[in-house]
């Protein structure tokens, strides 16, 4: 049987959330349940540490690389001590180069399929469809991001929360980082409008996640089962690099509407040849991004955008189109008038013209 | 580097304190969205390490059935005990008045004092507390706040006899939303309880985004951060308003947002198109959308600077597909709008 994922999700360094975790783990052996630790990252906090007395701990693997010295949680190990429950601190972390598998969320995902519970932890800034409303809100572009799919996939994910103020109070106090990081912190993310910012999508997206796991959910996919769909929405994929943003929202807007998503490159050529190499390589770049959010993605062939697009998605009963807008001086390729043409061939079907946010300011 | 780097820079009780009157003590509320999550933990242990880093913390009120790590947390701290008047403890406000601690604990707020007492309920009490500057931390259930004691008794057929107005818990300095997994015995009490914590999560994410909106509107930024989804309907005579209206009602319970309509004052109206317009607002009404006339000068910027005011992220427009002169002008003001709707999503509607 598959384990079970449960996941503490903070907003910011220093909320408690491996404090919690670790609470979690303490409690479990108190009840006789094998509980080890995969992995946990102390931060120098000497009451985090010494939650991890008496738990057994499975070491971490050494790497080498370049000179450099890694250290990561060495799943095959756990799996080979069979507990019943691993902490995995870090879900969003991202492994060593040459690692068998480059994020920590993939290791979970093998302790899980042997049959191994796991606690692990993340701030909602590494959720990737919030990415850009991150980066607005923080100026920060995170780059180590989870998918919406893995997250869906919990059994269980709990807010860790603590206000804004107190966690300022913390981190001038010491608790959280050592005092210079502290003082770099209190200049960056660590202002309270950010924060204030942030602790309310943490709540949202508990909130969402809770709302979604009443519906049965497919656990191979992590697609909801619910049959009753009755939108779907197709998005329209170019090279210019906004489109990961548009992929982003389109996929965030189908998950919140529980609506089927679709995206699809409209290529004069079968084989992208008539692209430059940069362009090719941005739209490859986008279709694998789409299919890594669990996108059903196709390339179709037609020298008129517009018409292939809106065929696509009639034959597809596709009910909103979702295309990126026109920049005023932009990307050669994103023609003027092709959102006029697309929403006047669209019928009834709806067309969402999404704006690129990197022009707005963020919040401080 | 941010770009607005010379907005002055808070301190860090700014945000929460703005509004706070001087001398004022300051109100920070533990909800629960059930029994046993550990709210009263989470309180007596926040009690707790205060008193441990020097500051005086005085206990006023206790629950009768504490769990072990409450009553762990709560074990040092000096108390003030509740006075039982006929057969309900009321907290000693005198006393504590008089005691002058730095942070009084008040575990459960919601009760309702024996007639005679100094005040009608509890939540009043703390009241008089706050003004003579203590500040104070008590913890809630969800089935406790009078506004969502309908919301409560559809999800689990009851609801307590005593409430807290809702105002109390959202107007607090800070609210701490104490978050467990639901742990059930039936799959059916494992819904109730998944209900309850969504609507607890969400309460909390509200009071914070006011509070966020409140401290950026201080400071002159406009909300356009989008942490909640806000769906703004243009709503025309010919548009087809009530798709638009259906979809952004769906849409917002979907996202938890919020639903704005306007339309924009139009001169020379015909008997059918105002009657159009009428029956448009009815529906915007039934729709719980937030309804607004707008100014027709300039159609578009009217538009465009309430949404930006308001923080709409996704703005649903209709558009006309008969090739008339009409459509045409029309076209070419839904350009325009597309053009103009920095950072927000416009959504077209097919009539």
């Amino acid at each position: 049987m598959r384990g079970r994922l449960k996941l503490f999700l903070g907003y910011a360094a220093g909320v408690g959330k491996t404090y919690q975790m670790l609470s979690e783990a303490q409690d479990l052996k108190k009840h006789g349940i094998d509980v080890v630790i995969g992995y946990f990252e102390p931060h120098g906090r000497a009451e985090t540490i010494a939650l991890t007395e008496g738990l057994d701990v499975v070491p971490r693997r050494v790497v080498e690389h370049q000179g450099s010295r890694f250290e990561e949680m060495d799943t095959d190990a756990i799996v080979q001590r069979r507990p019943q429950v691993a902490v995995a601190d870090e879900f969003a972390h991202p492994n060593a180069p040459f690692s068998a598998r480059p994020r920590r969320w993939e290791d979970v995902r093998v302790l899980l399929d042997a049959g191994i519970d796991v606690l692990t932890t993340m701030n909602v800034q590494h959720l990737e469809s919030l990415n850009d409303q991150i980066w607005q809100t923080t100026n920060v572009r995170v780059r180590d991001t989870v998918p919406d799919w893995v997250l869906a996939q919990a059994d269980e994910i709990v807010m860790v929360d603590l206000t804004p103020r107190a966690l300022l109070n913390r981190l001038k106090r010491g608790v959280v980082y050592p005092p210079d990081r502290a003082r770099a912190a209190l200049q960056n993310v660590f202002r309270e409008p950010t924060l204030v910012a942030l602790r309310e999508l943490a709540m949202r997206q508990t909130a969402h996640a809770a709302e979604s796991r009443e519906m049965p959910v497919d656990s191979g996919t992590g697609a909801s089962a619910a049959p009753a769909r009755d939108e779907r929405l197709l998005i329209l994929i170019t090279p210019d690099p906004a489109s990961a943003a548009l992929i982003r929202r389109g996929r965030r807007v189908a998950d919140y509407l529980q609506a089927d998503c679709l995206a699809v490159f409209v290529s004069d050529t079968p084989d992208l040849r008539h692209l430059t190499p940069e362009e090719r390589k941005n739209t490859e770049r986008h279709l694998n991004f789409a299919r890594g959010l669990h996108i059903d993605t196709r390339t179709l062939v037609g020298s008129d955008v517009a018409r292939a697009l809106v065929e696509f998605a009639r034959t597809n009963k596709v009910t909103q189109m979702f295309v990126m807008r026109e920049k005023k001086s932009g990307f050669h390729l994103v023609r003027r008038g092709l959102v006029q043409r697309i929403v006047s061939l669209a019928g009834d079907m709806e067309v969402t013209i999404v704006s690129d946010r990197s022009g707005q300011r963020p919040v401080r | 580097m941010p770009v607005d780097d010379h907005l002055p820079r808070p301190e860090g009780d700014a945000l929460l304190h703005g509004a706070r009157q001087a001398g004022r003590g300051a109100l920070k509320v533990f909800l629960g969205y059930a029994s046993g999550v550990g709210k009263s933990f989470r309180m007596f242990d926040e009690g707790r390490r205060r008193h441990d880093r020097g500051q005086d913390v005085v206990v006023a009120a206790m629950q009768p059935d504490m769990d072990p790590e409450a009553t762990e947390a709560a074990r040092d701290l000096p108390v003030i005990p509740t006075r039982t008047v006929e057969g309900v403890p009321v907290l000693d406000v005198e006393s504590v008045l008089a005691r002058r601690p730095q942070i009084c604990l008040v575990d459960g707020l919601a009760y309702d004092n024996p007639s005679g007492s100094r005040n009608r309920r509890r939540c009043e009490d703390v009241e008089e507390l706050l003004a003579a500057g203590i500040t104070v931390l008590t913890s809630i259930n969800l089935a406790y706040i009078e506004e969502q004691q309908p919301f409560v008794r559809t999800v689990t057929g009851d609801a307590p006899d005593q409430a807290v107005p809702q105002g109390f818990v959202t107007r607090a300095d800070e609210v701490v939303v104490v978050d467990a997994p639901p742990a059930a015995d039936t799959p059916s009490r494992a819904q109730q309880l998944s209900l309850l914590r969504q609507r607890a999560l969400l309460l909390t994410a509200d009071v914070v985004d006011h509070q966020l909106e409140a401290y950026l509107r201080l400071h002159g930024v406009l909300p356009t951060w989008g942490t909640q989804e806000r769906i703004l309907v243009c709503m025309t005579p010919r548009a087809n308003a009530a798709a638009m209206l259906a979809s952004g009602r769906r849409n917002a319970e979907r996202f938890h947002g919020e639903l704005f309509a306007v339309y924009v004052r139009q001169a020379n109206l015909t008997l059918p198109d105002r009657l159009a317009l009428a029956r448009n607002v009815r529906l915007a009404r039934a729709a719980h959308a937030r309804i607004s006339i707008l100014d027709a000068q300039d159609p578009i910027g009217s538009i465009l600077e309430y949404a930006r005011f308001h923080g709409v992220t996704q703005l649903f427009v209709g558009h006309n597909l008969r090739p008339t002169w009409r459509a045409r002008l029309t076209g070419g003001l839904l350009d325009r709008l597309i053009e103009q709707a920095e950072g927000m999503d416009v959504r077209v509607f097919p009539h």
